[in-house]
């Protein structure tokens, strides 16, 4: 059944929008952003900030747009002379007991207060002979600090703890101007998903301890980019500054992580900034590495293939789709066991977003990697390297045990990895390849959706994607094949032969990923 | 205990006959009284020819809006399977206000009656009666009551033996102002924070627990059982003014008169008749300067304003004012109308739930200006800023707490701005300290 529609006119554009649509939402497919405190698309609307308040002809009043919905032939004005007087007069409401610290606030340069005020705001106060309301700041929870004074009591933050994450820690307290967001008794705002109360604060109140101080909001660069953490794949931005990321935030994608994001994948991106990174290719010269250029490197890689009739694969099920499936291409002529390492954590659903969790399985591509050739089943592809003649490592992590069964390397262990360990030691070849925040890929989430991150940083030294060390590989053994020199071209390589992947391009992928059709169902794979 | 003041010849004791009367009271002094004859003729009636003789009767909201009774009784939706409610909101919170107070203490099987009556109208099965957290006795003496009524088969699952069920939940609110709007209450009954909600949707669609309720003052509810025992057309006929008002009023005054108290009087009575008459007029050697006609929340009248006005709801607007809930604060020429606004201004400032922007800084800050007027630094520009601080704050929030603010303040800047100069010239001593 087709959806009914109403035509409404914003601000003189004429928009055909669903029945039943808020006139806020309906602005935005009209092109006009109404300003707006309190209300957020995935949370209930309470309708309180009273800045969205816009003239609506044959009203009586002004109507707050969050929660008054379109209706056949509607006329909203935005920029009236009644409704900017209103949205002139709640920002100097809310201004009278903000702080001026912008000079030292995390928010700076992403405040929707202060985005507001520069826009509409009065130049000057009127209410110059009180002091401001002062409360101190109070300590939240493991990463979170409320600074009260900045508090402008949207309720955002109550909202998505009692209606999305529906663990209510935290509540409006006392009346009038002294009211501020209070914490229940000795609760803490510990909850798996609280962080993105921080995301969802309109100004400075809610500070991660983790960023605080770190960086000005407009030194950032920031990156489009798929969270690594599980398979859930939720949208996000990389944020760095100097090449350095300093902060992960959650990118909006209604189909799979509305706009929130974990705490575990929010602070899980230390790893990417290590410093001890393989700098250069290393080829084993008796009991120690030489560095090498990628020449030699490649042709050595190249003829260890060669030689051997049986490989193992061991893979990160970090790797992008493209290195995944060149890799596994590089020695499809051999007789292959390919597993990925799926390290696994406690699952943690946000109660209020079906279908939103944090994952036990802590790797973002296991299914693309399943829908590849790799299996999960890593004890099985241990014990298949322990005979095999070539062990190809993929920037996998292996532990003591995953060692032990190894048995005997020497002379038959190449690594494509981003550190050193003992083990790398001992291998005959390590060649640097890049972490996912140095490079374009994609991963597959656990709904077979394809998703497309994005390069953040400069890749650290002679590092290169592994793909690219696959591609040149697999060029080098036949007179047919092109070397990729992009991802796009290495993923075009992978979707052109690989079934579930249906000759998709990274143009197809777009910025919010896509569902893959024709795939094979997970379960299957298994 | 007993009632202060004999009842005057000029009023029209209906709820107010048997104020005073200990045995009023209890069960069969209410039923001496003619009590529960009104509630068993409305169970023998269709429910809607019980709203339909509540609508004939010209029955208004007694809380303060003046909604038609019968009127949103009939928004009750009919055969939608869910559970209806009735409120009774007893939270009696405006500042000058006392008369739901004395309904309770002398007259509770009036109340637990309308509650029966219009919850068997509008199918409710359960009542709740929101009772102010401050109201002790009359909490007291309204669970005595219902204990009885239950007692009695007045209330129950077999009401009278009609096989008709009807509860009644007392429940105290713990004394916040804003829990006696409607939408606050259902939160607070809910046990959520006493915010009012946004409307729509109103209580008739979605009230308490997301179920349709309706929600009626104590008076109006205490009047509907003598509207089904007397006649839609005996009410209606209690009249002197505006047709559209009808039946008996009870006034609460308090202030600079001989004798403050509740004065039922019939809609339409002229207020100096009520001041001069019935109150024995002004103090000794005072004469009258304002009147707050409906509770704290309404623009303030001069003298001459009071002299002209009609009491009832077409009246009271007339003169620049609203009936309300008819708290009527008499202030003589001895009254400070800066101080008395900002003390106003201050109560507001306290009960501000603050959810919306508008009134939680708003009240707070126009406080902070009339303190400082009265601390004798007002400056010219003071006018203008409060005048347009209370256009910001009316019409614009969830509910009318700020409206409410601004009201006695743009009247008063309006009729007694020479008492703001007085404080800025410094013809008046400063009266406070502040600022």
């Amino acid at each position: 059944m087709a959806e009914e529609l109403v035509t409404v006119t914003i601000e003189g554009a004429q928009v055909s929008v669903p029945k039943g649509m808020t006139i806020i939402e309906a602005a935005k497919r009209a092109g006009v952003l109404i300003p707006h405190y309190c209300y957020h698309p995935s949370l209930p609307s309470p309708a309180v900030c009273r800045m969205c308040l816009v003239e609506v002809e044959k009203a009586p009043k002004l109507m707050p747009a969050c929660v008054t919905t379109v209706a056949e032939g509607q006329v909203v004005h935005v920029s009236s002379e009644s409704a900017k007087k209103a949205r002139e007069s709640v920002l100097e409401f809310l201004l009278i007991n903000h702080p001026l610290d912008c000079p030292i606030c995390d928010q700076s340069g992403e405040c929707e207060l202060q985005d507001y005020v520069f826009q509409e705001g009065r130049a000057a106060t009127r209410y110059a002979e009180y002091p401001k309301r002062y409360n101190p700041v109070e300590d939240f929870g493991p990463d979170i600090l409320y600074v009260t004074n900045r508090c402008i009591l949207c309720t955002r933050c109550v909202r998505f703890m009692d209606d999305v994450a529906q663990t209510s820690v935290l509540n409006v307290s006392e009346r009038g101007d002294r009211a501020y967001i209070g914490i229940s008794g000795d609760q803490l705002l510990d909850h798996p998903w609280s962080g993105n109360v921080v995301d969802l604060c309109p100004v400075g109140s809610l500070v991660s301890k983790d960023f605080l101080h770190k960086a000005r909001a407009w030194d950032l660069d920031k990156t489009a980019s798929i969270c690594p953490g599980c398979t859930q794949g939720c949208n996000m931005m990389l944020e760095t500054r100097d090449e350095v990321v300093v902060r992960l935030r959650p990118r909006p994608n209604l189909d799979v992580n509305r706009h929130f994001m974990c705490d575990h994948g929010r602070l899980d991106y230390r790893w990417m900034n290590r410093g001890d990174r393989i700098e250069a290719p290393l080829v084993a010269e008796g009991e120690r590495h030489v560095a090498t250029d990628w020449d030699t490197a490649l042709d050595a890689l190249g003829a260890l293939i060669e030689r051997s009739g049986t490989v193992a694969l061991l893979a990160s099920g970090r790797a992008s789709v493209e290195s995944l499936g060149l890799v596994r291409r590089m020695v499809e002529q051999k007789r292959v066991t390919a597993a990925v390492r799926v390290p696994l954590g406690e699952e943690a659903p946000l109660a209020g977003v079906p279908n939103l969790a944090l994952r036990a399985e802590r790797v973002p591509n296991l299914h693309g990697a399943e829908l590849l050739g790799y299996s999960r089943d890593w004890a099985g592809a241990l014990a298949a390297a322990a005979s095999a003649d070539l062990v190809i490592v993929l920037d996998a992590e292996l532990d003591a045990d995953d060692e032990a069964a190894l048995g005997a390397i020497p002379g038959r262990l190449a690594v494509l990895g981003t550190t050193l360990s003992d083990l790398h030691r001992r291998a005959e070849l390590v060649l640097p390849v890049t972490t996912m925040a140095e490079e374009n890929g994609v991963y597959v989430n656990r709904d077979l959706r394809a998703q497309r991150y994005n390069q953040a940083r400069a890749p650290r030294a002679m590092s290169r994607p592994a793909w690219w060390i696959a591609g040149e590989v697999l060029a080098g053994q036949g007179p047919d094949a092109d070397a990729p020199s992009t991802a796009a071209e290495a993923f075009r390589m992978v979707s052109g032969t690989v079934a579930a992947f249906a000759g998709l391009t990274h143009g197809d992928l777009g910025l919010n990923g896509r569902a893959l059709r024709a795939a094979v169902p997970a379960e299957a794979a298994r | 205990m007993g009632y202060p003041h004999p009842i005057h010849p000029g009023e029209t004791p209906v709820l107010s006959k048997h104020f005073g009367e200990a045995e009023a009271r209890t069960f069969a002094g209410w039923r001496e009284r003619g009590g529960y004859e009104g509630l068993r003729k409305a169970l023998a009636m269709a429910p809607e020819a019980v709203i339909e003789e509540i609508k004939a009767s010209g029955l208004r909201g007694r809380g303060g809006a003046g909604f038609p009774t019968g009127l949103k009784w009939s928004f009750m939706p009919k055969g939608d399977g869910k559970p209806h409610y009735l409120v009774c909101n007893a939270d009696e919170s405006e500042p000058g206000t006392f008369k739901d107070r004395e309904i309770m203490r002398w007259t509770p099987h009036a109340l637990i009656e309308g509650c029966a009556l219009a919850a068997y109208a509008i199918g409710a099965e359960r009542c709740y009666i929101y009772i102010r957290g401050e109201f002790t006795e009359p909490w007291t003496v309204m669970s005595r009551a219902v204990a009885e009524a239950y007692a009695e088969g007045a209330l129950g699952d077999n009401v009278f033996g009609t096989g008709r069920k009807i509860h009644v939940t007392l429940h105290r609110g713990a004394g916040a102002y804003i829990c006696g709007e409607e939408t606050a209450l259902m939160n607070s009954i809910e046990g959520r924070r006493g915010n009012p909600r946004i409307k729509p949707p109103f209580p008739a669609v979605a009230g308490l627990f997301g179920m349709p309720t309706t929600i009626n003052n104590v008076e109006t509810l205490a009047a509907t059982p003598h509207i089904i025992t007397h006649g839609a057309a005996w009410y209606k006929s209690l009249c002197l003014g505006n047709p559209k008002s009808t039946g008996t009023k009870l006034i609460s005054v308090c202030g600079h008169v001989l004798r403050p108290g509740n004065y039922e009087l019939t809609m339409g009575t002229p207020m100096r008749t009520l001041i001069y008459d019935m109150c024995g007029g002004m103090l000794p050697g005072r004469t009258l300067k304002a009147v707050i006609p409906g509770g704290s929340s309404v623009p303030i009248m001069t003298a001459e304003e009071a002299d002209r006005c009609l009491l009832d709801y077409e009246g009271v607007v007339e003169q620049g004012s609203m009936l309300g809930s008819a708290g009527m604060i008499v202030m003589d020429d001895s009254t400070d109308m800066v101080y008395q606004i900002w003390r106003l201004a201050r109560f507001y400032a306290h009960e501000s739930c603050a959810q919306c922007t508008q009134c939680r800084e708003g009240t707070a800050w126009t406080t902070r200006i009339l303190e400082r007027i009265l601390a004798g630094k007002g400056k010219e520009e003071d006018f203008q800023l409060l005048l347009d601080l209370s256009e910001q704050m009316t019409g614009k929030t969830i509910c009318v707490l700020s409206d409410s603010c601004a009201a006695p303040i743009v009247s008063g800047i309006q009729k007694f701005r020479g008492e703001f100069d007085a404080y800025m010239n410094g013809a008046r001593q400063p009266a406070l300290a502040g600022a």
